[in-house]
C-alpha cells in the first residue's frame, strides 16, 4: 500500500514542467502560465504588434523573444532581397518591428538566419525546462530538450507579449514508449509517421506526448526534434523527451546557453526533469522499433502512410464510412490507384529540408545515398535547402554541398521554403514530390502539388532512382 | 471581441474529416499583415476553379459549382457543420479569421484541433463539439430541408433544431465567460500584474540562467 501511494505522488514530465510555471489558475482549470521563450517570425506575428500598438501596450520581456524571418524568404539569390512585393513587406514589417520595440532578430543577411525551429536549438535558445511558444504549430520541436512547447495563434502572441504568460488548460499526458532497435535505413522520421499510422491525426488531441523508451534514448538531438515536431501531425499540441546526457552535450557552448557556475546549476535541475518512476499517464501506446520499416505517406493527411515496400489501400476495403470517403478523395486528388505497390510510384520534385528534417544530420543522410550517383532523368527538381545558415555553413565545409550539386541537387539558402510555398518554391498542379517535410494536405506545397512525406534518406533515394525505394535494401 | 450569446442562423454542411487549416485559408493569403479581408478566400483552392492569389479581386472569379458554399441554398450560412478533426494543422489564426470574415459565427463539429479551437474563442467563434451521431443526424436534416436554421443559445449551452429538438453542448466556464461578455484576454491578463511580477521574479531566481 506504501508503494502505491508513492507511486500516486510520482510526475510526468509534463506536470513537472507544467507545476514549475503556473502562476495562477482559475476554479474550472484555467492556468496563467509563464513563458520562458518566445520565437517570433513573419507570418504571424504583424497583427500581434499591431495590436500592441493600437493598444499602446509594451512588451514585457523583450529578452524572451527571439525573432527571424523564414516562410517568406527566398532561397535563391538572396543578395537581392525578396521579388514579391506582398511577401517583402512581411518581412520589412518584422525588421521595423522588431526595431520599434527592441525585439532580437536574426534578420535575412545574418548566418544565423534560418527556419525559427532549427535556430532556437542550434543557438541554445531552446533550453531544457523551459516553456517555450511560437506563432507557429511545430513549436512542438522544442519538447525535444525536455521543455514545454506548443504553437499558438497570433491573438496569444499578442498576449504573450504583452503579458509574458498565456491562458491554458492542462491536457491529458499520453506516453508513446519505443523499444528496440531501428533496422537499417529507419530514422526518427520513420518512427513519428509510424506513430501517427497508429494513433491518428488526431489521435493526440487533447494530450501533451512524451516519447519514451530505449530508441527515443539512443537518438540524436536531431532525431528527437524530427520525432517532437511532427507530435503536432498526430494531433498533440507539444511532445517531448526527458533531459540526459544527449541533451546537455548538444547544448554546452551554444551562444544562448548558460556558461560557467550557472551551467553547473542548470545541469543539475536539468537531470530532473524526466517522468518519475511509476507516474502514470492517461494514455500510453506502444511500438517495437524493430518492426518500423521506411514509411511513405500515400495520400492528404500524414496518418495516411504504409511501410515502402507496401501497396496504396483500396477505399473499397474500410469498414468507416467517413474513412472510405476520405481515403476515395485523397487517392483521386494523388492521381493514385489502389493497391499500386508504393516502389512503383514515379516522382516529378524532391524537396529535402524544413523544420522537420533539414538539420546537418539529415543532410549527412541524405548526402551519402546521393554520393556519387545523379537525380533520374524523370526527376524534373531535386532541392535541398538547409535549415539555417549554420547547419548550410558546416555542411560546406563537410563538402555535403558538392555531394549534392555533383549528383544534380540543387543546393539552396536557408528558409521553410516548399514545405509550405509562400515563397517561390512550389509544386505544380499534378506534380509529385518526395519530401521530407510534415504536412501532405492538398495545395500544401502548391496548389494541386502531390506530397509524400519520407525520410531524408527515402527522398534522396527516390530522386536517384526516380520512385521510391526501400533503403533497407539498399 | 466580439460577444457571442445567441445565434439563429442558416446552416452550410462540409462533409468532410480532417478539414486542415490548409485548406481553410491557403498560405498565399497569410502575406498580409492585416486581421480582416481573408472572406472572399476562405477554402479559396475549392471555392474557385483558378488559383487565387492576395490582392486579388475575387469578383469574377470561377465559381467551383460543386463547392458546398457556391450553392445558392446556403448563402448566408453563419454556422458550419462539419465532422472530426476540424481545424487541423498549422496554426494560423488566419483562419477563424477568414471564417468570421465570410459569417460564420460558429463551427458544429465531432471534434477539432487543439490549435484551432484555442483560437476561435479569442475571435468571437464558437467551436461546438457533438457527438459523431448528433453530427450525422445534423447532417440529414440539413440535407433534406432547404434553409435549415439552428438555435444556439452559448448561455444555456443549448442548440435547438426547428422540429423542437435540443441539443447540450459543453463549454469551458472561463471561455464562456470571455465569450458571452467580449472580454480581451490580455486585459483580464493584466488584472494580475503583481501575481506575475512575483512569479517572475521567484522563477528568475530559481533559475538564474534563464
Amino acid at each position: 500500500m506504501k508503494a502505491k501511494r508513492n507511486n500516486m505522488k510520482a510526475q510526468t514530465l509534463y506536470d513537472k514542467l507544467w507545476n514549475a510555471h503556473v502562476v495562477r489558475q482559475e476554479a474550472d482549470g484555467t492556468a496563467l502560465i509563464y513563458i520562458d521563450r518566445h520565437l517570433v517570425h513573419e507570418v504571424t506575428s504583424p497583427q500581434a504588434f499591431e495590436g500592441l500598438k493600437l493598444a499602446g501596450r509594451k512588451v514585457w520581456r523583450t529578452a524572451s523573444i527571439l525573432a527571424v524571418a523564414d516562410h517568406n524568404v527566398p532561397t535563391t539569390a538572396r543578395a537581392q532581397g525578396i521579388a514579391d512585393p506582398v511577401s517583402r513587406l512581411q518581412v520589412e514589417t518584422l525588421d521595423s518591428n522588431c526595431a520599434e520595440f527592441g525585439v532580437n532578430e536574426f534578420k535575412m543577411s545574418d548566418v544565423r538566419q534560418g527556419i525559427v525551429h532549427v535556430i532556437g536549438p542550434e543557438q541554445g535558445a531552446t533550453l531544457p525546462g523551459m516553456t517555450v511558444v511560437c506563432g507557429d504549430s511545430h513549436t512542438s520541436t522544442h519538447g525535444a530538450f525536455a521543455a514545454l512547447a506548443f504553437g499558438i495563434g497570433t491573438s496569444e502572441v499578442e498576449h504573450v507579449m504583452a503579458t509574458q504568460c498565456l491562458l491554458t488548460k492542462k491536457t491529458k499526458a499520453m506516453q508513446v514508449l519505443v523499444n528496440g532497435t531501428l533496422g537499417k535505413g529507419v530514422t526518427a522520421k520513420d518512427i513519428a509517421l509510424a506513430v501517427i499510422g497508429k494513433i491518428g491525426t488526431a489521435g493526440g488531441t487533447g494530450y501533451a506526448i512524451e516519447f519514451a523508451g530505449t530508441t527515443i534514448r539512443g537518438l540524436s538531438m536531431e532525431g528527437r526534434m524530427t520525432v517532437c515536431n511532427m507530435a503536432i501531425e498526430a494531433g498533440a499540441r507539444a511532445g517531448m523527451i526527458a533531459a540526459d546526457y544527449t541533451t546537455i552535450n548538444y547544448l554546452k557552448g551554444r551562444p544562448f546557453a548558460p556558461q560557467g557556475e550557472l551551467w553547473d546549476k542548470a545541469v543539475a535541475y536539468w537531470h530532473t526533469l524526466h517522468s518519475d518512476e511509476g507516474a502514470q499517464f492517461d494514455q500510453v501506446v506502444k511500438l517495437d522499433a524493430a518492426q518500423i520499416k521506411p514509411q511513405v505517406t500515400w495520400g492528404t493527411s500524414p496518418e495516411m502512410v504504409v511501410a515502402v515496400d507496401g501497396r496504396v489501400p483500396d477505399p473499397a476495403t474500410m469498414s468507416d464510412a467517413v474513412k472510405r470517403q476520405a481515403a476515395e478523395r485523397a487517392l483521386q486528388y494523388m492521381g493514385l490507384a489502389a493497391n499500386t505497390p508504393i516502389a512503383e510510384i514515379r516522382i516529378d520534385k524532391v524537396f529535402i529540408g524544413s523544420c522537420t528534417n533539414s538539420r546537418i544530420e539529415d543532410l549527412r543522410a541524405a548526402a551519402v545515398i546521393a554520393q556519387g550517383k545523379h537525380v533520374a532523368a524523370n526527376v524534373k527538381l531535386a532541392m535541398v535547402v538547409p535549415g539555417s545558415g549554420l547547419v548550410k555553413r558546416q555542411a560546406e565545409q563537410e563538402g555535403l554541398d558538392k555531394i549534392f550539386i555533383a549528383a544534380g541537387f540543387e543546393w539552396r539558402e536557408p528558409g521553410c521554403s516548399m514545405c509550405l510555398a509562400m515563397n517561390d518554391d512550389k509544386l505544380s498542379p499534378g506534380e509529385r514530390c518526395a519530401s521530407t517535410s510534415n504536412r501532405n494536405f492538398e495545395g500544401r506545397q502548391g496548389q494541386g502539388g502531390r506530397t509524400h512525406l519520407v525520410s531524408p534518406e527515402m527522398a534522396a533515394a527516390a530522386a536517384i532512382s526516380g520512385h521510391f525505394v526501400d533503403v533497407s535494401k539498399l | 471581441m466580439q460577444k457571442f450569446t445567441m445565434l439563429n442562423g442558416l446552416v452550410a454542411p462540409l462533409d468532410r474529416a480532417n478539414v486542415d487549416t490548409d485548406a481553410i485559408i491557403p498560405k498565399q493569403f497569410l502575406k498580409s499583415i492585416k486581421r480582416s479581408g481573408f472572406g472572399p478566400n476562405l477554402f479559396d483552392e475549392w471555392r474557385y476553379l483558378d488559383h487565387g492569389e492576395p490582392g486579388r479581386d475575387n469578383s469574377g472569379r470561377p465559381l467551383n459549382p460543386d463547392f458546398v458554399l457556391n450553392q445558392p441554398r446556403y448563402k448566408g450560412a453563419q454556422i458550419l457543420l462539419a465532422r472530426e478533426n476540424f481545424g487541423c494543422g498549422s496554426s494560423r489564426e488566419h483562419a477563424p479569421w477568414a471564417l468570421g470574415d465570410y459569417g460564420f459565427r460558429a463551427i458544429i463539429a465531432t471534434s477539432f484541433a487543439d490549435i484551432f479551437f484555442n483560437n476561435c474563442f479569442k475571435n468571437g467563434l464558437l467551436p461546438i463539439r457533438l457527438a459523431a451521431e448528433q453530427v450525422d443526424e445534423l447532417f440529414k436534416a440539413v440535407a433534406a430541408h432547404a434553409g435549415y436554421k439552428l438555435a444556439i443559445d452559448l448561455e444555456q449551452q443549448t442548440i435547438s433544431a426547428l422540429d423542437g429538438k435540443v441539443y447540450k453542448f459543453e463549454v469551458e466556464t472561463f471561455r464562456k465567460h470571455c465569450l458571452l461578455n467580449g472580454l480581451d484576454d490580455i486585459g483580464l491578463t493584466l488584472q494580475h500584474v503583481d501575481e506575475i511580477k512575483s512569479y517572475e521574479a521567484m522563477h528568475r531566481a530559481a533559475q538564474p540562467w534563464l
